[in-house]
């Protein structure tokens, strides 16, 4: 039950024309996948040429009223340009769940159809709170890879639900699943950030350069906020001259993050974006435990897939035990992330397509 | 200690070392590096690593057969996978595997208690005294009252009455609150989101209540299967599963004995009219139809599919497998029915071409008799002369059938499954290999078997379904926990817990208002909770 294999077909009686109305829905919904790829691409080189536009030597980061830093025209026609990819990626999404008569995460092919949907989605509307626009780049070639390969690898044309896959906790369970891999996506390029920014941070620090950490010895416990900094580019410091005034520009590497939130603001989004995703993964644990539960009568059976997922959640459990325990916060915080992320991808991918479970719905 | 040590809101201490302080002491070393944070990362991400294996190699569990399928394909590394402390096919329930979550938990035990006992005092002390330089603190405000006439009585006056003020705003803002002196300077300290703390603490508790309601569920439940064929009953009794596993402490006398009768099995597939060519054949709902006879003696009709258990007094059932069990008949030469039964044909594949045996033992002439053979619902001919099926459904049904004749290898005691046939003793008859061709019975056929034995009938091809019936007296705890913890999460995770001032001392001239803030772990929006606080307050005081 629940094998779903479409195997040849060789009875003559079974012959059905082929120009139905839906198969056109199907080329809807190509058409509008192929728009979306184009306009990201185009996307992915606008934010490329802002990072590089970043690192221009003798750029001084613009800084407007308020302090607020003046976004680039590269980038702003980069985020432009990912709405409209978005809205394509969105139509190629819904028309394709019109042609399937159910939701349009039912096979490999449409698992990364609305994940990377829900990666974009996510990282536009955070932008209306915290400015991570700089993500830009990451985003928009994770999703053109993510997208590239699952149509030329995974594609197939849009099945009936097995009834296995017929309830209402598959809207519930992928759901929340895809939103947390939004969120943690964009932990990804934060951690991975902060990582570069750390390195820098300490090359420009031995070049007596150091920026204005903070001193916390506020004792027991608690610690000043450095909220204020991370609400989106509170940079300037890292591009003063020298202190000793000689004036010899300073020398490091990665200089388009020079315009980049600092290493500690880099952490601090980083661990924001982890609990929300974090919180995520929790319902889906959960939901798909409800689930599993009416499915096959049991909520936990160690399947290949719940052990992933397990797997996932105690690597996000520890980073974020990390960022609270002296020693581990910092780089060390930003490679458990990275690490985790790499758990995430290896659950989508090579445990749908090469680990023997229950959870097998990959179509292929 | 409140916190582990090397917690980031700590002081940092002196505990590095065990040398010196006897065994006492080094209990108490041991104690506190366990319940340390840096030891809680490190169980973590042992936890991660330690349950990968289990995804790689078969579990006894999740896969049995994979796990048998393992045995046969390396049976010399099969033993040693299998050795006691390596146990790679039980992982979850290893020795090394819980060890790890063991200590987890004993880690988080330990660490949890205490900061309950402090939270608790927290939560019933007094916010602490202000500062006295709150200068360096979070988004840290200044302003000055000024009124050059004041004397100092009025200016005193005046500081009193813009805490006061302060004071009524914030509580207002769920703080609490205290007033302090010192000096000339009057001031007010206020703390809140105490919540922070609290479901930080229920989270971490509330998975202790998760690992505990998981075990208690698997030692009290059970689970057992049931082949049914439509018509046949199962009563809810040992004797009557074809497997059953029980809890560590499942009485067998606590079975309610209902009974389960399947009616009719009922699949929809995606059919020629669907216009979905791509998903032919495709099933699209299974339904059991069951008749429960209930321990009340009442009877009722339900329904089984398979998203939609039918939970009875306790017991849930599942339909978790089904396929085709061909009716069959068979006579031997004076005409006697030695075999009639529906035998469970396995599916192979989606288009249920399936496999079955049959096997009698006696009345069919001197020696042992098995049959093998396919059955193709919709039997269709490939290139090859091969038989095949291209639909799942009963559109063309027919059955092919090897005879063998011999020892079927069951009277020596030991066990065989029911769908396979030991040849190592048997002669074959009938099919590839031999002369004769294989049996092809359509439904309502009856043919001779080879050497004269007898005939076989072919009557009618009803569906079989497989049912899971499982108890889990924890299972609704396990949840209840589960949610709980996610309740604490998100309460630990996104309520603020902070600490405001507000100080008013009276100088030269006037009144000096200072405002400051500190939290503690991850707050985004201090500072403009303070800005607010000092927005609010100087409107109060006009």
């Amino acid at each position: 039950m629940g094998v779903t294999l479409p195997l040849p077909r060789v009875a003559a009686e079974f012959a059905v024309d082929s120009t139905t109305v839906l198969e056109t829905f199907e080329q809807y919904s190509q058409m509008s996948l192929f728009s979306a790829l184009l306009v990201y691409a185009l996307a992915f080189i606008f934010f490329a040429v802002d990072l590089a536009n970043r690192a221009g030597s003798d750029a001084e980061p613009v800084v407007g009223d308020g302090g607020v830093r003046v976004r680039s025209r590269a980038e702003r026609i980069g985020f432009s340009l990912t709405v409209l990819g978005w809205l394509f990626h969105l139509a190629a999404t819904v028309v394709r769940g019109i042609d399937a008569g159910r939701v349009p995460w039912a096979n490999m092919y449409e698992f990364a159809l609305t994940a990377t949907l829900a990666i974009v989605a996510v990282f536009i509307i955070i932008q209306f709170f915290y400015d991570m626009r700089f993500l830009g780049t990451l985003v928009t070639g994770l999703t053109l890879v993510f997208l590239g390969v699952a149509r030329v690898n995974f594609f197939r044309a849009s099945m009936p639900l097995p009834p296995a896959l017929d309830s209402y906790w598959l809207v519930i369970h992928i759901m929340v699943a895809v939103v947390a891999v939004g969120f943690l996506t964009l932990s990804l390029g934060l951690s991975i950030a902060q990582l570069m920014q750390a390195r820098r941070e300490r090359i420009l620090g031995a070049q007596g350069l150091a920026t204005t950490a903070a001193a916390s010895d506020l004792g027991s416990g608690w610690s000043a906020s450095e909220s204020g900094a991370a609400a989106g580019g509170s940079t300037a410091t890292l591009t003063r001259a020298p202190a000793d005034g000689s004036g010899t520009p300073p020398r490091a590497p990665f200089a388009f993050l020079r315009s980049f939130p600092n290493a500690d603001s880099l952490e601090n989004l980083s661990y924001r974006m982890v609990i929300i995703g974090f919180v995520f993964w929790t319902f889906t644990l959960i939901a798909g435990s409800i689930w599993a539960e009416h499915a096959w009568g049991r909520y936990w059976g160690w399947d290949t897939k719940e052990v992933w997922t397990f797997i996932i959640w105690v690597l996000y459990a520890g980073y974020i035990h990390a960022r609270a325990t002296r020693g581990w916060r910092g780089s060390r915080s930003a490679w458990l992330c990275i690490i985790a992320y790499s758990t995430v991808i290896f659950n989508f991918t090579i445990v749908n397509l090469f680990f023997k479970g229950l959870h097998a719905y990959s179509g292929l | 200690m409140t916190r582990p040590s090397d917690h980031i809101d700590s002081t940092p201490g002196s505990n590095a070392s065990p040398v010196g302080l006897g065994f006492g002491g080094y209990l108490r070393w041991f104690w506190r590096q366990l319940t340390s944070m840096r030891v809680a990362i490190l169980l973590l991400l042992l936890l991660a690593v330690a349950a990968i294996p289990g995804s790689i190699l078969p579990q006894r569990g999740a896969d049995p057969n994979g796990v048998t399928q393992y045995q046969s394909q390396n049976p010399d590394l099969f033993k040693v996978l299998d050795a006691f402390p390596i146990q790679a096919f039980d992982v979850y329930s290893s020795v090394w595997f819980s060890a790890i979550y063991l200590l987890l938990f004993v880690s988080l035990i330990g660490c949890v208690l205490p900061r309950t006992k402090h939270h608790w005092q927290a939560m019933r002390s007094r916010p602490p005294r202000t500062p006295s330089r709150l200068g360096r603190m979070a988004g840290f405000t200044e302003t000055e009252l000024r009124n050059d006439e004041a004397t100092a009585a009025e200016a005193a006056q005046v500081a009193e009455q813009a805490v006061e003020q302060a004071r009524g705003l914030l509580k207002r803002q769920r703080y609490r609150t205290e007033v302090y002196r010192q000096g000339q300077s009057v001031s007010v300290s206020a703390e809140r989101g105490y919540l922070r703390e609290t479901g930080n603490l229920v989270f971490h508790g509330a998975l202790v209540g998760v690992l505990i309601t998981v075990g208690l569920g698997g030692g009290f439940g059970y689970q057992g299967q049931r082949t049914l064929v439509e018509g046949e009953t199962n009563v809810n009794a040992l004797i009557d599963y074809d497997s059953f596993t029980p809890g560590r402490f499942f009485d067998d006398s606590s079975l309610p004995p209902f009974s389960v009768r399947l009616d009719t099995f009922d699949v929809t597939y995606v059919t020629p009219d669907d216009g979905k060519p791509a998903a032919l054949g495709q099933a699209t709902d299974f339904t059991a139809h069951v008749t429960v006879f209930d321990t009340d003696g009442t009877e009722r009709k339900e329904t089984v599919k398979v998203n939609q258990p039918l939970r009875i007094n306790g017991t849930n059932i599942y339909l978790l497998g089904n396929g085709y069990a061909p009716t069959i008949t068979v006579r031997n030469a004076e005409g006697v029915s030695v075999f009639h039964e529906s035998v469970p044909f396995l599916p192979q594949g989606a288009d249920l071409t399936s496999l079955g045996v049959l096997k009698i033992p006696y009345g069919l002439g001197e020696e042992q008799v098995g049959m093998m053979g396919f059955f193709y619902p919709t039997q269709v001919e490939l290139e090859s002369g091969a038989y095949s099926s291209n639909y799942p459904d009963l559109i063309n049904p027919l059955l092919t059938l090897d005879v063998f004749t011999g020892d079927l290898g069951i009277n020596d005691g030991v066990p065989q499954s029911v769908y396979s046939l030991n040849q190592d003793k048997l002669t074959k008859l009938t099919g590839r290999g031999t002369e004769k061709k294989s049996l092809e019975l359509r439904i309502g056929d009856t043919v001779d078997l080879p050497n004269g034995l007898g005939t076989v009938t072919l009557d009618a091809v009803p569906r079989f379904v497989s049912f899971d019936l499982h108890q889990n007296p924890a299972q609704g705890w396990v949840l209840f926990f589960a949610l709980l913890a996610t309740t604490g999460l998100l309460t630990s995770l996104f309520i603020p817990r902070r600490r405001v001032w507000v100080k008013a001392t009276p100088v030269e001239g006037g009144v000096r208002i200072e405002y400051a803030a500190l939290a503690r772990g991850d707050d985004p929006t201090l500072e403009g909770a303070v800005a607010d606080l000092v927005a609010k307050h100087r409107e109060s005081l006009g």
